[in-house]
């Protein structure tokens, strides 16, 4: 199996202050990472700098196979990013919505619409699919949110709290479209650390202040 | 990669339809360019005007409604995260940059089928020189646009964008509207449309689209790096 992560004395300051204090870490691809830390402690810059929307101020970051930040037009398309906000416009439906992103992946035709149709019955949304953003509830988009996330099949998920305003049935649903499997390498960020734990080979503990422990 | 044409369909296609469907932008400009219109009537007590007042008049009040439209190109994107979704699909960032221009140019045409009969109504003898006078108001949008995307893009992150993005707009698109007011001026003169150096200004105009649209789709994508 080959890294799909590679992480070797990463930082992240903001100004003075440090977000992240030299990580080093390894995943390999199919495996998944669980990223523990109080508030503030660094877990969505990790995140979005695997994501490649933010730059390292040192150490070297490697993404599927791509040096970050010089090669990330490499490894865009392939990530699945599901952050704290749910990248969707609020005027457009949910269904438009995912159409929107199906083009930029270069998703098309009959076979965007079969995937879009599947992922929104996967969670149970295809009732409210052409209702526009804005008149859903916060679970509903975050639903919506994690169809936008795995649209385009990405080999990497980022998951900054996946199951965020979610209820049992839809923790289910969504951990379904987002559960391991072996072809896709996943980093999970969560504040419920049993949830997970079970589910991933490593975990990655952040403290404030960008200290760091790796399990 | 997705090809970039793809790209810049989608986008346009979005804003496109999330403006037809909420009006955020169109009706305020509109409505500003016919209100600022009736207080010229009334401010300058004069039911007649040409040349160099006329053009200054409708190029200065377009600019000004242009800029509301401005102020609005990406707010759903920092707002609604659109920015990091566009980020993480594997396309040319220009193409946010194309469709965002190509989208005010939209606005503007469409406003400017609006506001500019409501001037020759209010102000013109004759309709005689709105057919050239369209094709003055096009190539001062496409720059227009091409700068307006380009400062409305760097704005949009600062919380007094509504401040910033006249304050650094005005002084770059002094060029643009000497041209514009310099193409207009003998279409407005009195007795009809005249032509003297109206082809000069037409290629200034064009030249400063080019240049800003070259400059726009050469600094882009270094604009939406952290």
């Amino acid at each position: 199996m080959t890294e799909a992560i590679e992480l070797r004395g990463l930082r992240r300051d903001y100004g003075e202050r440090p977000a992240l204090g030299g990580v080093d870490v390894s995943l390999r691809q199919g495996e998944s990472l669980l990223v523990l830390g109080p508030n503030g402690a660094g877990k969505t810059t990790l995140l979005r700098i695997l994501a490649t929307l933010l730059r390292p101020s040192s150490g070297e970051v490697r993404v599927l196979g791509a040096q970050l930040p010089a090669e990330a037009w490499k490894v865009r398309g392939r990530i699945g990013l599901l952050g704290h906000e749910p990248l969707l416009y609020r005027d457009l439906s949910g269904r438009e919505n995912l159409r929107f992103q199906a083009r930029l992946h270069g998703l098309r035709g009959e076979a965007a619409e079969a995937r879009i149709s599947d992922l929104l019955a996967a969670v149970e949304m295809e009732r409210r699919a052409d209702d526009r953003v804005t008149e859903l509830s916060a679970g509903m988009r975050q639903r919506l949110a994690v169809c936008r996330c795995v649209l385009h099949e990405p080999e990497l998920l980022l998951l900054d709290e996946p199951d965020s305003n979610l209820d049992a049935s839809g923790r289910a649903l969504v951990g379904e479209l987002i559960g391991s499997r072996s072809d896709r390498t996943r980093v999970l960020v969560s504040h419920d650390p049993e949830r997970y734990r079970g589910d991933a080979d490593r975990t990655l503990e952040l403290g404030p202040g960008g200290r760091v422990a790796v399990a | 990669m997705t090809p970039s044409r793809a790209a810049f369909a989608a986008i346009l296609a979005k804003d496109l339809r999330a403006e037809l469907r909420t009006l955020q932008s169109l009706p305020a400009m509109a409505l500003f360019a016919v209100t600022t219109f009736v207080i010229f009537r009334f401010g300058l007590d004069r039911t007649q005007l040409s040349g160099s007042l006329a053009a200054g008049v409708l190029w200065a009040t377009l600019l000004f409604a242009a800029i509301l439209g401005i102020n609005r190109l990406f707010v759903a994107e920092r707002e609604e995260g659109g920015f990091d979704a566009i980020r993480l699909a594997p396309i040319d960032r220009s193409a946010l940059f194309a469709a965002k221009a190509a989208a005010l140019v939209v606005y503007l045409v469409a406003v400017e089928l609006v506001v500019v009969p409501v001037f020759a109504l209010f102000f013109l003898d004759s309709a005689g020189a709105l057919p050239p006078l369209a094709l003055v108001l096009l190539l001062a949008d496409l720059g227009l646009a091409a700068t307006g995307t380009l400062i409305s893009s760097m704005a949009v992150n600062s919380r007094a964008r509504d401040l910033l993005t006249p304050l650094v707009l005005l002084p770059l698109v002094v060029p643009l509207s000497i041209a514009a007011t310099g193409a207009l001026e003998p279409l407005l003169a009195v007795g009809g449309p005249g032509y003297n150096r109206f082809g000069t200004w037409l290629a200034v105009l064009g030249l400063y689209d080019l240049i800003f649209l070259l400059v726009g789709y050469a600094v882009f994508d270094f604009l939406l790096e952290d």
